[in-house]
């Protein structure tokens, strides 16, 4: 028998064999079922890139073209951005290096096998950057290149912009993933679920803090500035010689306007591979003990026993398969920390949302005219129901996919599947109809909505909320994704996206089956008549009732019959 | 009890299952013998109506599966061969769960309940995350749920595995005791001695079809087996890894 040093290693590729193969064989997989998704994909994918890349080019435009300090404005920029991106991702490889290094399904093969430590690390590291950093690397392209075109970065510079981007993503993969073996460590009684409830918490710190950081309401009320050099240095309060993200900026921005200065290639290139260096060791300390303690995680009591109890009497009248389904969701929902420490998340931005349209300069200068916050009031219902639609999708499309394992207890018992699709529609229809209707009359009311324009809302946010409701279960339960390991990943799935746009095609259309008979409305108040609702406005509201109602009720009904269809 | 008429299963070119007919009847507990992906587990997974056949009838204790799916499931109990549960919900939280998906609720169904965990040795831990049960002891809580609404018929894909021998032993005189009744067992496992020990009749399946039905004595005739044992009859019908071939591995 060899000694364990004589024992050959397999290679990092091999390593990460089944994760590549198992993404191009789905890659395969999904090509065989025809082109259309891909071409659906790359169609959305390029509209975000050039919405991102025409709104970037513009902004950058118009300071180097308007300013004497456009270099360095643009400079401020971007490390803002990269700031905001480094916050993201730290957050993003904490979770993810929670994943890859502790739950994943082949850890047990991986780690049962002669595999050694550093391997094991780097593969898992490897892994923990790539699905958390691809989104942020997505984004990025776009930005980069109006950079280039704006001041001229010359063939070479998407390779200064890669030569930046890759130490400034292996930092935070470095970083979360060491906090992580730390926090499994740290916690190992108190069990996974409290780790995953301290990252919400630092995602809820860390995005409130972001949100201070960047003060917005400079941005808003440029007048509060005394000149551009102010606004400038209020702009620097979030930077720091020592974040990664400043020196990425300075090696790109250095390469832009031509300065030769090594110091950020410098430390950057030799920060990134000293952390790798110190993660490993951290790693080979640690991970063995945390890697077990990971394992004893299940949770054996449950809490709260009182209000299960309560939420029982509350559903008493109910048929049992309907209550049972309704209270076994809402348990399931709250026992599990991935999914109800999304709802710390959600409140933060609720709260950044209603901030917002607080911080709306309409009643701190001059009057504004009541036709213009009327505008205002009937844009905001538009982005109110984005909001709820990324909630919706958060939380109501998953819901179909979460019965995946347990789909042949639901299909081998003579439950009817509308039961199910019942449940799960009002389970995830009423807390919505809630928010909306509490966010909605909150924002018409810090914008002084009249009260036409707060019956219009209101109603049209109710139409809404079933029908967005409805969509997201339906595009669920066409989409469905039983194969995730983790529930957070299923909205942005294909089908996820497909529905989002879905969503933001009826929020388009009822805002414009609403906009003409509001504004004529609006307009005749503004010219001192008495507005009438006339025939043509009366028509267009019964066109949103009747658009709302077809999105509530066609998706409901597709979605039952793929669920019936369904095979396992 | 199960009818099975010309029971097909087909994924695109491939044919799982065959055009199988096949009848159990009340009272008798029939063994489902086949080599890895013979067509077992498809076969009970239409029988409890996960799967849709590609052609072919299902009728439970006379209700056409196709025609009236609802009243067909209510008599029938499936214990599928892995056992995933909600692993958020406690044991009686999950059994209270499943009667409701039968419609039943109440005190009798407390009962039964309780009876049940009783029975498979689960009280004290009725009230734990099911998350925290072992691979046995989540095939326990899955047996007990397919007992709760007490079906005329159990459909049951490899129910010995993770049970240890106390647990095996138990379960054999339940479904013994159960077909004792008058109800019906549809089982299929991969452990011969089982088999021969248990079941009524024996049907054995490779390829998607059923190469032989009936009693041990019946098959052993048709088959010229003399007084082979099951696992040589099994071997004989559907190929056995050769000797010499196990030898070369081994060395």
């Amino acid at each position: 028998m060899p000694s364990s040093s004589e024992l050959p290693q397999p290679s990092l590729q091999t390593i990460t064999t089944p994760k590549w193969r198992s993404a191009l064989n789905r890659l395969r997989q999904e090509r065989a079922g025809g082109n259309g998704k891909f071409f659906l994909l790359a169609l959305v994918a390029l509209g975000f890139w050039a919405a991102v890349f025409g709104l970037s080019y513009k902004i950058l435009n118009y300071i180097q073209s308007t300013s004497e300090v456009g270099v360095p404005l643009a400079a401020k920029f971007l490390s803002i951005i990269l700031l905001a991106f480094a916050s993201l991702l730290l957050l993003s490889n904490l979770i993810t290096a929670l994943s890859s290094f502790f739950l994943a399904k082949d850890l047990d093969l991986l780690v049962s096998s002669p595999t050694d430590w550093l391997r094991l690390y780097l593969a898992k590291l490897g892994e923990t950057l790539l699905h958390s950093s691809w989104m942020v690397a997505l984004m990025a392209v776009p930005i980069f290149t109006a950079y280039g075109m704006v001041f001229e970065g010359g063939p070479l510079f998407p390779l200064v912009v890669i030569g930046a981007l890759l130490p400034y993503f292996i930092l935070p993969s470095v970083l979360g993933s060491a906090i992580t073996l730390i926090l499994v460590n740290v916690f190992p009684a108190r069990r996974t679920r409290d780790l995953l409830s301290l990252i919400a918490l630092g995602a809820f710190g860390g995005l409130a803090l972001l949100f201070r950081l960047v003060r917005p309401e400079q941005l808003v009320r440029p007048e509060g500035v005394r000149n551009l050099l102010d606004y400038l240095s209020g702009l620097q309060a979030p930077t720091s010689p020592f974040l990664p993200s400043e020196w990425a900026t300075a090696m790109i921005m250095n390469w832009l306007r031509q300065v030769a200065d090594p110091l950020p290639i410098l430390l950057l290139w030799t920060t990134a591979p000293a952390f790798i260096v110190l993660g490993a060791m951290l790693h080979a300390r640690l991970y063995h003990a945390g890697y077990s303690k990971a394992q004893e995680g299940a949770e054996k009591f449950v809490r709260a026993r009182g209000w299960s109890g309560i939420t029982a009497r509350l559903f008493r009248g109910m048929p049992p398969a309907r209550r049972e389904f309704v209270l076994k969701d809402l348990r399931v929902f709250f026992r599990d920390t991935t999914q109800w420490s999304q709802l710390i998340l959600l409140a933060v931005l609720l709260v950044v949302y209603v901030f917002n349209i607080k911080s709306l300069p309409l009643f701190s200068g001059e009057k504004v005219p009541v036709f213009l916050v009327s505008l205002v009031v009937f844009l905001n219902l538009g982005l109110a129901g984005f909001v709820l639609a990324a909630i919706a999708a958060r939380f109501v499309f998953p819901a179909v996919s979460l019965e995946g394992k347990q789909m042949w207890l639901l299909r081998s018992s003579p439950l009817d599947l509308q039961a199910l699709l019942w449940s799960k529609y009002w389970t995830g229809t009423l807390p919505l109809l809630v928010l909306a209707v509490v966010i909605t009359f909150s924002t018409n009311v810090l914008l002084r909505a009249t009260t036409f324009m707060m019956a219009i809302s209101l109603g049209t946010i109710v139409l809404l909320t079933f029908a967005i409701s409805a969509m997201a279960l339906g595009f669920g339960a066409l989409y469905p994704r039983f194969d995730t390991e983790n529930a957070a990943q299923i909205p942005t799935s294909f089908g996820g996206m497909v529905f989002m746009m879905s969503a933001i095609v009826l929020l388009g259309v009822v805002l414009v089956l609403e906009a003409a008979p509001v504004l004529g409305y609006l307009r005749a108040q503004l010219q001192g008549d008495t507005p009438v609702p006339g025939p043509w406005m009366v028509g267009s509201l019964v066109a949103v009732v009747v658009v709302c109602i077809a999105a509530t009720i066609i998706p409901l009904r597709l979605g039952l019959r793929r669920i019936e269809a369904m095979e396992f | 009890m199960i009818r099975l008429t010309g029971l097909t299963k087909r994924y695109g070119k491939f044919t799982a299952v065959d055009a199988i007919d096949l009848e159990i009847r009340r009272g008798e507990l029939f063994g489902f013998l086949g080599p890895n992906g013979a067509g077992k587990t498809t076969t009970m997974r239409m029988i409890a109506g996960i799967l849709q056949p590609t052609a072919g009838r299902i009728e439970i204790a006379g209700d056409d599966l196709a025609r009236d799916p609802i009243r067909a499931k209510s008599r029938l109990g499936f214990i599928p061969d892995r056992p995933f549960v909600y692993d958020k919900l406690t044991g009686a939280e999950f059994l209270r769960f499943v009667a409701a998906l039968y419609g039943q609720d109440g005190e009798p169904i407390e009962r039964r309940m309780a009876e049940l965990l009783d029975l498979f040795e689960l009280t004290p831990w009725k009230d734990e995350l099911v998350e925290s049960y072992s691979h046995g002891m989540r095939q326990k809580l899955i047996i007990s749920s397919a007992l709760l609404h007490k079906p005329e018929v159990i459909v049951v894909d490899e129910p010995m595995v993770g049970l240890d021998p106390k647990g095996q032993k138990f379960l054999k005189d339940l479904f013994r005791a159960f077909v004792e009744r008058g109800g019906t067992v549809l089982m299929s496992t991969h452990t011969l001695d089982t088999v021969e020990e248990m079941c009524d009749r024996i049907g054995i399946i490779a390829g998607g079809k059923i190469l032989a039905c009936g009693t041990m004595a019946e098959i052993r005739q048709r088959f010229q087996g003399g007084d082979q044992k099951l696992e040589e009859l099994f071997l004989k019908l559907t190929g056995g890894i050769i000797e010499r071939e196990m030898d070369a591995i081994l060395e």
